[in-house]
């Protein structure tokens, strides 16, 4: 391929990028995906997702009921505590609702919502094999498509004059192009620059040391480096991102869905002093996994403790590790490394409190505790029978949300401007409708209404245009 | 990697009551505790909602999971902890692993489970005794007969009933090892009564390979992640054409006792069209099974079961080119060798079925009848949001 006739490259090889070189590619132009990793770590943090939370106005194939845009639109504007774009949500909003037959066409197969995700059924549409099934369907797709990719091959210059992309290079290789989508993932994997951005604690420590990283280890940022010293616009706080309470026992890198512990709920959380800090029975577990991340990152030495006694087995998905398990209360907090007064003493004055009525993890119960802080308002029992277990947790990210500020046409923009050939989708850009909290698949559908946007209009600034040229953007 | 280790010692330990694991079992049990907390691939198969209702495996769970998985390999191509993650998640591989010694335990007399292991030398052996066998009792019986033109008259060369009593012992011994096995696999974890529910969707399930569909209906992964129902479809050429050869041994037989028409009989007779088309199936479909087994992802399933996998296949393809090239020079001077030649190939597939590869059919089919049983009962798990 002779560089001069290349039309767009895609940087990035997970969800969004291969949307964008997709539609791209469909519209006519010639596309070059460059992806960082080698190929049997390709896909980037999409090989960990499992679903893409999808508006529908009945019931389809595996989506139950209803989920309409407004009420997408309000769960959305509830996690984000109102930090967010409100054209740009709906916008990829309304695209979940008609992205899934292109999905298909290109491989994707759907499922009914996994066992012990019933919760999901009516907003979530699954991936049958998750999401590393859906990056090998998108691959094959591209690759018959004709669509050029390279592996191992980290960008890590993005060379823009006037708001005009040029040309990336990676490593020594300079590649030119009509027009360029970074879908290059957030910055997450690069242990240094989160260290930079949490700063140091009034306690002297560096809470990111302390970090795990949920997904893929090659995303490093360097795009949207490169972009942030070329002078593009950016949103979002570089604190705030995808965060959970994952198994201290986790990798560093790729731990995925299965290090998460979801017993919280059903018991109680301490930090290293063997205090409690959070109210665990404040909502249904699936609506609160994705504020334990931060809440363990404030804690001393960023670490939490779960536990839960016996009572709570089977009731929760099983965790990928086991964990502690003592037949006394004491045993547990000496071999959790925790304070055994202190946690007795914790641990005690909770099953004081506890006011227990009609235990239902279904609904929001009335077993809750009084006089304690903080309260625990809903699924409260105490933690009295034999065997007892305890899970360290620490915080795991999935992304981050410092990224590139666009418009509808997913275009970066400089100085306010957007640039006529340089377009930006997936966690590269979540932050302009994530500001803060995330509700379960929305990341993908950002990633995939936000590629389909930035590969049509990659391609359009070639000349090419696709015939599904959208209409709402 | 300590929290790996710990974990297969834990699972090690929940099992101890039923016996302690081997290493290819705990190998499975620490996957299980993996894909239990993932759950990505609970819709290709019956393995994940299988595991799904169990929160620890013994013993009996592995081997009951292990002999429920098809190695259709959907699953490996999906994994987000496959073997480049240090997870080394590989269910297909594990599952082969531990099958082998599903086959070797269960064995009927347990002594001869060994022939599992080394299943090359017992395919070898037994096609070098069952070509010895016919070629010398030809020589015996038949003596100047050999060589002449009988008009397709096999019974000049091997009386009927030297046959069908050969034929007879060897497939009803073949049935009872195969039998008793099975059975006791069964008895093992029994998991209550087959309705004929449970039952009609288990022979459903076995003779349609459901589980070779992909729960898309696009099929399994061979040499790459791409999906493909080549291995379903050449399966079932083995399958149906196998059990039409069966069919024209059946009805040539009751033609014998029941009607006293003898053999050799003619092209358009039903035996020798059921065999004919039989013989089709048995020679399109284990070419095809070796051609695929041949062009598998080195990843999929355990290479060291490769010999039995193509031993076996290598026997059915004997079987019917053997059993075609009798049929076209039935009226030659060469029918008597053939005979002896397609026979002894005979006889080895028999000699072998309890002890090879075809073992596979009879646990996987006790298998999806547990799994149709156990379906229908209520989990005793209650997983959050369920």
């Amino acid at each position: 391929m002779d560089d001069s006739q290349l039309d767009v490259i895609v940087i990035g090889g997970g969800n969004a990028a291969l949307c964008a070189a997709l539609m791209a590619r469909e519209a006519g132009a010639s596309v070059l995906l460059l992806e960082a990793a080698p190929e049997e770590w390709r896909g980037g943090n999409s090989q960990h997702t499992r679903n893409l939370r999808a508006m529908h106005d009945a019931p389809e194939d595996v989506l139950t009921e209803a989920y309409p845009e407004e009420e997408f639109w309000q769960d959305l504007l509830k996690v984000t505590g109102g930090i967010t774009n409100e054209h740009l949500a709906r916008l990829a909003i309304r695209e979940s609702s008609r992205c899934r037959p292109w999905m298909h066409k290109h491989g994707v197969h759907f499922q009914p919502s996994l066992s012990g995700t019933l919760h999901l059924s009516s907003t979530n549409a699954f991936f049958m094999g998750g999401g590393r099934a859906l990056v090998n369907a998108y691959f094959r797709s591209a690759q018959e498509l004709g669509v050029k990719v390279r592996y191992n091959a980290p960008v890590d210059t993005i060379e823009v004059e006037n708001g005009r992309f040029v040309a990336v290079r990676v490593g020594n290789e300079r590649i030119a192009a009509k027009a360029c989508v970074v879908a290059s993932g957030g910055f997450e994997s690069d242990i240094a620059w989160q260290r930079e951005a949490w700063g140091q604690n009034e306690r002297g420590e560096w809470p990111a040391d302390n970090f795990l990283i949920r997904g893929t280890r090659y995303n490093l940022g360097l795009p949207l480096k490169s972009l942030m010293k070329a002078g593009a616009d950016t949103i979002g706080d570089p604190t705030q991102a995808h965060c959970v309470a994952i198994d201290a026992r986790a990798p560093l890198y790729d731990g995925g869905i299965c290090t998460r512990v979801d017993c919280v709920s059903l018991g109680i959380m301490v930090n290293r002093e063997a205090e409690r800090f959070y109210d665990e029975g404040e909502d249904f577990w699936p609506k609160r996994y994705a504020l334990w991340g931060r809440l363990v990152a404030l804690q001393p030495g960023q670490i939490g403790y779960c536990i839960i006694d016996a009572k709570a087995v089977g009731r929760f998905m099983p965790p990928v590790f086991p964990g502690i398990k003592t037949n006394t209360l004491e045993e547990l907090a000496r071999e959790m490394g925790l304070d055994e007064q202190k946690f007795m003493a914790t641990v005690n004055a909770f099953n004081a409190a506890c006011k227990v009525g009609t235990f239902d993890h279904q609904v929001q119960d009335d077993c809750h505790t009084e006089g304690i802080t903080p309260p625990k308002t809903h699924w409260a029992r105490p933690i009295d029978t034999a065997p007892f277990f305890g899970y360290a947790l620490r915080p795991g990210i999935t992304f981050t949300y410092l990224g590139l500020k666009i418009n509808d046409h997913a275009a970066v923009h400089f100085n306010g401007q957007p640039s006529p050939n340089l377009f930006a989708a997936g966690e590269v850009m979540a932050g302009n409708v994530l500001g803060k909290g995330y509700t379960a698949g929305v990341g993908m559908t950002i990633g995939t209404a936000f590629g389909r946007i930035a590969g049509t209009r990659a391609a359009a600034s070639t000349g090419h245009i696709h015939e599904a040229i959208h209409a709402a953007a | 990697m300590q929290q790996l280790e710990a974990l297969t010692r834990e699972a090690q330990g929940l099992a101890m009551g039923r016996g302690p694991l081997t290493g290819d079992e705990a190998e499975v049990a620490r996957q299980m505790q993996i894909c239990n907390a993932c759950r990505y691939c609970e819709g290709y198969c019956a393995v994940f909602p299988a595991m799904a209702r169990r929160l620890e495996f013994g013993k009996t769970d592995i081997h009951y999971l292990a002999n429920l998985c098809h190695n259709c390999g959907d699953c490996l191509h999906a994994c987000q902890y496959g073997p480049d993650h240090e997870f080394k998640v590989n269910v297909p591989q594990a599952m082969a692993q531990v099958r082998l010694h599903t086959y070797t335990e269960f064995a009927w007399p347990r002594a001869f489970g060994g022939l599992y292991q080394r299943n090359g030398l017992a395919v070898a052996l037994a096609t070098a005794a069952g070509l010895a066998l016919f070629l010398i009792l030809s020589m015996v019986m038949a003596g100047t007969q050999m060589g002449q033109p009988l008009a397709g008259n096999f019974y000049a060369i091997f009386p009927h009933n030297v046959l069908a009593w050969m034929f007879g012992i060897v497939f009803a011994y073949a049935a009872l090892a195969l039998g008793i096995g099975v059975s006791r696999f069964w008895r093992e974890e029994s998991p209550g009564a087959a309705t004929g529910e449970a039952t009609a969707e288990a022979v459903h399930n076995a003779l349609t390979l459901k589980y070779l569909d992909g729960g898309h209906g696009k099929g399994c992964n061979e040499e790459s992640d791409a999906f493909t129902l080549a291995r379903r479809r050449f399966h079932h050429f083995t399958f149906y054409g196998f059990m039409l050869c069966f069919a024209a041994t059946s009805v040539a037989t009751l033609y014998h006792y029941l009607f006293h028409w003898e053999a050799p009989y003619a092209f358009t007779s039903l035996p020798v069209i059921l065999g004919s088309l039989g013989g089709l199936g048995l020679l399109i479909g284990p070419a095809g099974l070796l051609w695929l087994n041949l062009n598998r992802h080195p990843r999929h399933g355990d290479a060291a079961q490769k010999p039995m996998d193509r031993g076996f296949i290598a026997l059915l393809l004997a079987t019917s080119l053997t059993g075609f090239a009798l049929l076209l020079w039935r009226d030659s001077g060469a029918m008597g060798l053939l005979l002896a030649v397609h026979l002894g190939i005979v006889m080895a597939l028999f000699l072998t079925m309890p002890y090879g590869k075809f073992a596979h059919g009879i646990f996987r089919s006790a298998a999806l009848l547990k799994w149709s049983i156990e379906r229908r009962q209520p989990s005793r798990l209650r997983l959050g949001a369920d």
